[in-house]
């Protein structure tokens, strides 16, 4: 098994054309100083950069493509396959990942644009034995088919409760400055970015529901 | 995508500085728009700018009683602003009508207004268009344009800008802050900002090479009601087929700007006199000298209708 993965991964690395991945565990980078990483083209003269980022509590170093979105460094090189490849194009939000604590399309962003950011990852949130409290509501309530978005709407809800925590507005709140309460309405319009296919939806929000009420007593 | 190099500016002159030395440079802050483009090679920069490091994400009071909002601050953070909440309703409303939670919590003030003005045949890189190739046609012209402009449009374009946020922007009279090249400050109204198409619909906004903005001015708060109404073909996450941002005084005066209508945010000021006539009166002047097709000729009814319920709307919220 794992010499297969092996193999697929370095059959998809070729086909990133050329780009060879370098990952490595080395002490986190200070974020707040980031120069201009020294530029370092490959043979075939494709610009590459190197960049640091802290995934799910471990600094990566990788040297990358400067074309890699942070959806492929997560994917292709550092062997994070939960996060979801659909659209690539921002439109379907199965790539959504947590940035310094704030869900964005990680297809729709670079690497190299995140040099000393903290990455959290569907693998970062829960373990199989320790699953997330929304993990955990997935499961109960049968928010999925495929499966194939859940990643992303379980990252996608971490970050919207955050935000409805933080009382920011969405297009569906009645006033702009009371705070926010997590009504059926509200969670399908801050969810509007998530798509899935099968049609999970009803159970999806009861899943967010729940965990939002043992969060904080909203909905 | 075509392969780049990539540079983190560490100054707002040093960044337009090397964007103006190098044609094929382009900046990069959210890059929600440009990224998406670049997969299709509709942009293919040679050379990436990252202008996220330079500290231009706060927003401050003017002296003048407005407001100075940093060119990288993110949209989520504009809508939840205190004082836009406050003050300029019209603003936090129009962005939070736009894209996405994940999108807003990427995408920047100054790259809301230079996302491209686009339309479903500039994205098709099979068909031609003068946006992606200037001198080869417009697609949507005789082809399906339901969604596409019905004033300010010419024989070379008919897209629309897509941006809820710079709808806003220009019933506050927002003022576009820039540095050029050679470190002069510029500011520029947003009136003057966007360009209609004419013959160089390649040439989206008054920006000359390497310019870039470092903030956009909101001048001191209007007061009166102020309303944000999207018309689209789903409840969420669409781009508007019209778009009405109004402010509305006590005694009936008040502003308009329309989205989804133009190849820029649409305003005509002298139509706002008819404001106290009610909707048609006022869209009657507003869309003097529309051209819409058939597939979009809906949109005259549906700006005035979506007009109308605003100041409805308005009547309503004052009690």
């Amino acid at each position: 098994m794992h010499c297969q993965q092996d193999l697929a991964i370095s059959r998809r690395d070729l086909l990133i054309a050329g780009a060879a991945s370098t990952a490595s565990v080395v002490p986190a980078a200070d974020a707040a100083a980031a120069p201009t990483p020294a530029p370092s083209p490959l043979a075939s003269g494709v610009p590459m950069s190197k960049v640091s980022l802290q995934v799910n509590g471990q600094a990566r170093t990788l040297e990358l493509d400067n074309r890699t979105t942070l959806l492929d460094a997560l994917r292709e090189h550092l062997q994070l396959f939960g996060t979801k490849k659909g659209c690539d194009h921002g439109l379907c939000g199965a790539c959504t990942v947590l940035v310094d604590g704030r869900r964005l399309n990680s297809c729709l962003t670079l690497a190299v644009m995140h040099d000393g950011a903290k990455v959290t990852t569907i693998e970062g949130l829960g373990t199989p034995e320790r699953l997330h409290p929304l993990q955990a509501a997935f499961v109960k309530h049968d928010g999925y088919q495929c499966g194939y978005c859940t990643p992303g709407q379980i990252c996608s809800a971490v970050g919207m409760l955050d935000e409805v925590k933080r009382g920011i507005p969405s297009h569906v709140s009645a006033s702009l400055t009371e705070r926010p309460l997590l009504s059926a309405e509200e969670l399908r319009e801050r969810m509007s970015g998530n798509i899935c296919r099968c049609g999970a939806y009803s159970n999806i929000a009861e899943a967010i529901t729940e965990v939002a009420q043992q969060q904080g007593g909203q909905a | 995508m075509k392969p780049f190099t990539y540079e983190r500016a560490r100054t707002a002159p040093e960044a337009a500085a090397a964007a103006a030395g190098n044609p094929g440079a382009r900046f990069i802050a959210g890059g929600t728009n440009l990224l998406d483009l670049m997969k299709l090679q509709i942009e293919a920069p040679s050379h990436l700018i990252d202008v996220n490091g330079l500290a231009l994400d706060q927003v401050d009071p003017t002296p003048e009683g407005g407001l100075r909002i940093g060119a990288l601050v993110r949209n989520t953070d504009l809508a939840a602003n205190e004082r836009v909440r406050r003050d300029y309703a019209v603003l936090s409303r129009a962005l939070l009508a736009g894209a996405s939670g994940q999108l807003r919590n990427r995408a920047t003030t100054a790259g809301n207004l230079l996302q491209r003005t686009r339309c479903p045949y500039f994205y098709d890189a099979a068909q031609p268009c003068n946006k992606r190739q200037p001198g080869s046609g417009c697609s949507a012209i005789g082809g399906v344009t339901r969604q596409h402009a019905i004033v300010g449009t010419s024989a070379a374009c008919i897209a629309t800008h897509p941006s809820d946020m710079a709808v806003a922007m220009r019933v506050l009279d927002a003022t576009v802050d820039t540095v050029r090249p050679d470190g002069q400050a510029h500011h520029i109204p947003i009136a003057d900002f966007h360009r209609l198409p004419g013959d160089t619909p390649q040439i989206e906004t008054a920006l000359v090479p390497g310019e870039l903005i470092t903030s956009v001015t909101l001048p001191k708060p209007l007061g009166g009601l102020h309303v944000y109404r999207k018309v689209r073909d789903r409840a969420s996450y669409a781009f508007a087929l019209v778009s009405v941002a109004a402010v509305l005084q006590p005694d009936g005066s008040g502003r308009v700007a329309l989205g989804g209508v133009a190849h820029k945010p649409w305003r005509v000021e002298a139509a706002e006199a008819a404001l106290p006539q009610g909707a048609k009166a006022v869209t009657a002047q507003l869309l003097a000298g529309a051209k819409p097709s058939d597939d979009n000729a809906y949109k005259l009814q549906l700006a005035e209708r979506t007009l109308a319920a605003v100041l409805v709307q308005a009547k309503q919220m004052g009690g």
